[in-house]
C-alpha cells in the first residue's frame, strides 16, 4: 500500500469515521453504565472528604 | 529541601548534578563563541550552585521517619513561588512588547530587545514559566490527594521541577541572544528540547508510580487530565522537535521537515500545545480547586468524563484551521475546521459542568474573589472556545487571520482562563500548603481579580477592534478593483488600539505584582506560626469527618 494522498483521504473519511464513532458510543456506554453510577457518585464525592494525610 | 532526602536520594542528586556540570562544561568547551558555549555556561553554573548548596546542607543525619504520614509538599510550594516570579517576569515583558508596538522606539537600539527576541521571551515565560510551573506545582497536589498516597520518593520531584525550571532559562535566555528554531512556543534549540523529554519522562514517571501506589480505587478526572497533558505533550514536543543540529557545537538546528509538512507538523503541535498544556492541565486543575473551594462536588462526574475523552479525541485533528488558505491540500484544512466546531461540545461540557457546580453557590462566589478567580475563569473558557471554533470556520478565519482579533483570542483564554483559573487555584492552595487559616489579605484578593478582570477586558476589546478593523481595511476594494487602503494606513489605524492594549496589559501585571507581594505576606505569616502538619486543611468543608 503506498501512503499517497488518495490513499489517506479513503482512510480518513472511512476508518477514521468509524472508529471516532465507535469511541463516542464506547464512552457514552462507559459514562452512563449503570453499575458505575455508584463508582462516580463516591468519586464525585470522594475529594471533598478530609485529607490532610496520606492513608495506610 | 535537602533535609527531606535521604542520605541514597542525595547522593542520587550529586550524582546528577555532577553529570549534569560535566555536560555543562563539554557544551562549553564545544560551544565556544556560539550560544550553546553561553548555555554551557548557564548548566555548568546553575549545577555546580546546587551541588554546593546540596553539600552545605547535607550534615548526615538521615530525615525523620514520620514524614512519610503526610504528603510531600516541599516541590509545590517552591513550584508556586516560581510560577509567580515567572508571572511577574512574563508579563512586564509583554507590557514592553505591547508597548514596542505603540512606541517603537522602545527597544533602545539593542538587538536584544528587538520585537522578535522579547516576543518569544514572553510566550515562554507566561506559558511554560508562569503555566508550567503552576501546572507541575498543582499535579503534585492533586496527584496526592486524589490517590491518599505519598510521592514515592523525593528525588525525582526535585528533579522535575528544576530541571523544568532550567529548559525555561535556557529558552528564554536563549531568545535574548537570538537563539531560536522559528517554531511558536517552540522555539528553544535542539539542547534544550532534548532536556526537557528528559525531565517530562520523569514527571510522568512520578504519576505512573504514585497513582499505582493509590489507596482510592478509582482515579479521581483531574488526575485523567493532567496525564492526558503530560503524555500528549511529551508525543507532541518530541515530534516537532525533530530536527539535525549544524554540529554538537553549534545552537543552530534544521527540522526534520520542510514546506508545507513543517508547517502542518507545527500547527498539529502548536494547536495541542493549547489543546493539552493551556487546557487539559488546567481543566485537571478546575476539577479538583472548584469543587474544593465551593464545597460542593463537581455537578455531574459523567460529564467529566465525557468531555475529557471529547477533548482528547477531538483536539488532535483541530491543528490544522492554522493553515487556511495555505499550500495545504483543501481536505485537511477541511478536516481541521470540522474537528474544531466539533470541539465547541466537550469545551462547553467542561465549562457548563464548572458553572452549574456554582448553581446555589452564587452568594459565595459574591463573597469570595478566590471563587470568583475560578468562576470567571469558567466563563472566559466558554466564551473562547466558542470564539475558537468560529475563527476556525473558513470564511471567518479569512478575516480573522494574521490580524490582531487572533492576538485577542489567544489572550481571552490566557488571561481570562488560564491565568485565571491559576490565580484562583494559588489563593486557595497557599495557606493550605502553608498551614494557615487565610491569605494574608482578603482584600488584596479582590484588588487582583479586578484589575486582572479589566486588564483582561481592556486587551480583548481592543484586540477585537484593531483585528476586524485590520481585516476590513485589508479587504476593501475600490471601484477600479485595486485595495483601497495601503498596509501603512491600517497599521496608523491601529495605533490607539495598541495603546489600549498595553494598558489592559499593564492592569494585569499590576495586579499579578499585587498578587506574589500577598502570597509572598501568607508565606511570612507562616514563618512566625509554628506548622501543624495534622491540619492540611483548617478551613471548613461539606462533610469534615467524612470517610474516616
Amino acid at each position: 500500500m503506498i501512503a499517497d494522498h488518495e490513499t489517506l483521504v479513503a482512510i480518513a473519511k472511512s476508518w477514521g469515521l468509524f472508529y471516532l464513532i465507535a469511541m463516542s458510543i464506547g464512552v457514552l456506554l462507559y459514562a452512563f453504565w449503570p453499575r458505575n453510577r455508584k463508582r462516580f457518585e463516591k468519586a464525585k464525592m470522594s475529594i471533598l472528604e478530609k485529607d490532610d494525610r496520606p492513608w495506610h | 529541601m535537602v533535609s527531606q532526602l535521604t542520605p541514597g536520594e542525595r547522593i542520587a542528586a550529586l550524582i546528577t548534578l555532577i553529570l549534569l556540570a560535566v555536560i555543562g562544561l563539554f557544551m562549553a568547551a564545544a560551544g565556544r563563541a556560539d550560544p550553546l558555549g553561553a548555555h554551557g555556561f548557564v548548566v555548568l553554573l546553575s549545577s555546580t550552585g546546587l551541588i554546593f548548596l546540596l553539600l552545605s546542607k547535607s550534615n548526615g543525619t538521615p530525615p525523620d521517619p514520620a514524614r512519610l504520614l503526610q504528603y510531600y509538599d516541599d516541590p509545590t510550594k517552591l513550584g508556586i513561588i516560581l510560577s509567580m516570579i515567572w508571572a511577574v517576569f512574563g508579563l512586564f515583558i509583554g507590557v514592553w512588547v505591547a508597548s514596542l508596538l505603540a512606541w517603537p522606539d522602545l527597544t533602545f537600539d539593542a538587538a536584544w530587545a528587538s520585537f522578535g527576541r522579547l516576543r518569544p521571551v514572553h510566550t515562554t515565560s507566561v506559558i511554560f514559566g508562569f503555566g508550567g510551573n503552576a501546572l507541575i506545582a498543582t499535579s503534585l497536589h492533586v496527584l496526592q490527594r486524589t490517590s491518599r498516597a505519598r510521592l514515592p520518593e523525593q528525588f525525582s520531584p526535585w528533579f522535575v521541577l528544576l530541571g523544568y525550571n532550567l529548559f525555561c532559562i535556557l529558552a528564554v535566555s536563549g531568545y535574548f541572544l537570538g537563539v531560536t528554531q522559528s517554531k511558536e512556543y517552540a522555539e528553544a534549540e535542539w539542547y534544550a528540547d532534548i532536556w526537557l523529554v528528559i525531565v517530562w519522562v520523569v514527571y510522568f514517571g512520578i504519576y505512573i508510580r504514585t497513582l499505582a501506589r493509590r489507596q482510592e480505587p478509582h482515579i479521581y478526572v483531574a488526575n485523567w487530565y493532567y496525564m492526558a497533558f503530560i503524555l500528549v505533550v511529551a508525543m507532541l514536543h518530541i515530534v516537532n522537535n525533530l530536527a539535525i543540529p549544524v554540529s554538537m557545537g553549534h545552537a543552530k538546528s534544521y527540522s526534520a521537515f520542510s514546506g508545507v509538512q513543517d508547517a502542518m507538523t507545527q500547527w498539529w503541535y502548536g494547536h495541542n500545545a493549547v489543546a493539552f498544556f493551556l487546557t487539559a492541565g488546567f481543566l485537571g486543575m478546575m476539577y479538583y480547586y472548584l469543587p474544593k473551594r465551593a464545597e460542593r462536588p463537581i455537578f455531574s462526574y459523567r460529564l467529566s468524563i465525557i468531555s475529557f475523552w471529547g477533548i482528547t479525541f477531538m483536539y488532535m485533528w483541530a491543528g490544522s484551521h492554522h493553515l487556511h488558505y495555505t499550500a495545504l491540500p483543501h481536505w485537511v484544512q477541511t478536516l481541521g475546521m470540522s474537528f474544531s466546531i466539533v470541539l465547541l461540545v466537550p469545551s462547553w461540557a467542561s465549562a457548563g459542568n464548572a458553572l452549574a457546580t456554582l448553581n446555589g453557590a452564587w452568594h459565595r462566589v459574591r463573597d469570595d474573589a478566590t471563587l470568583r478567580f475560578m468562576m470567571v475563569a469558567a466563563v472566559f473558557y466558554g466564551l473562547t472556545t466558542f470564539e475558537g471554533s468560529f475563527m476556525a470556520i473558513r470564511p471567518v478565519n479569512s478575516l480573522s487571520h494574521y490580524t490582531d482579533w487572533t492576538i485577542g483570542h489567544v489572550h481571552a483564554g490566557a488571561l481570562g482562563w488560564v491565568a485565571m483559573i491559576t490565580f484562583g487555584t494559588f489563593y486557595c492552595l497557599v495557606p493550605w500548603m502553608w498551614k494557615q487559616e487565610r491569605i494574608y489579605s482578603p482584600k488584596l484578593v479582590e484588588w487582583h481579580f479586578w484589575l486582572a478582570l479589566s486588564g483582561t477586558i481592556v486587551y480583548v476589546f481592543a484586540m477585537w477592534n484593531s483585528g476586524i478593523i485590520q481585516g476590513l481595511m485589508w479587504r476593501t476594494y475600490n471601484e477600479s478593483g485595486t485595495l483601497t487602503y495601503s498596509f501603512l494606513e491600517s497599521l496608523v489605524a491601529m495605533e490607539p488600539y495598541y495603546i489600549a492594549r498595553a494598558f489592559g496589559g499593564f492592569l494585569f501585571l499590576a495586579g499579578a505584582v499585587v498578587g506574589s507581594y500577598n502570597i509572598w505576606m501568607t508565606i511570612r505569616m507562616a514563618r512566625g506560626v509554628p506548622a501543624t502538619p495534622m491540619d492540611d486543611l483548617p478551613v471548613s468543608r461539606l462533610a469534615p469527618e467524612a470517610g474516616e
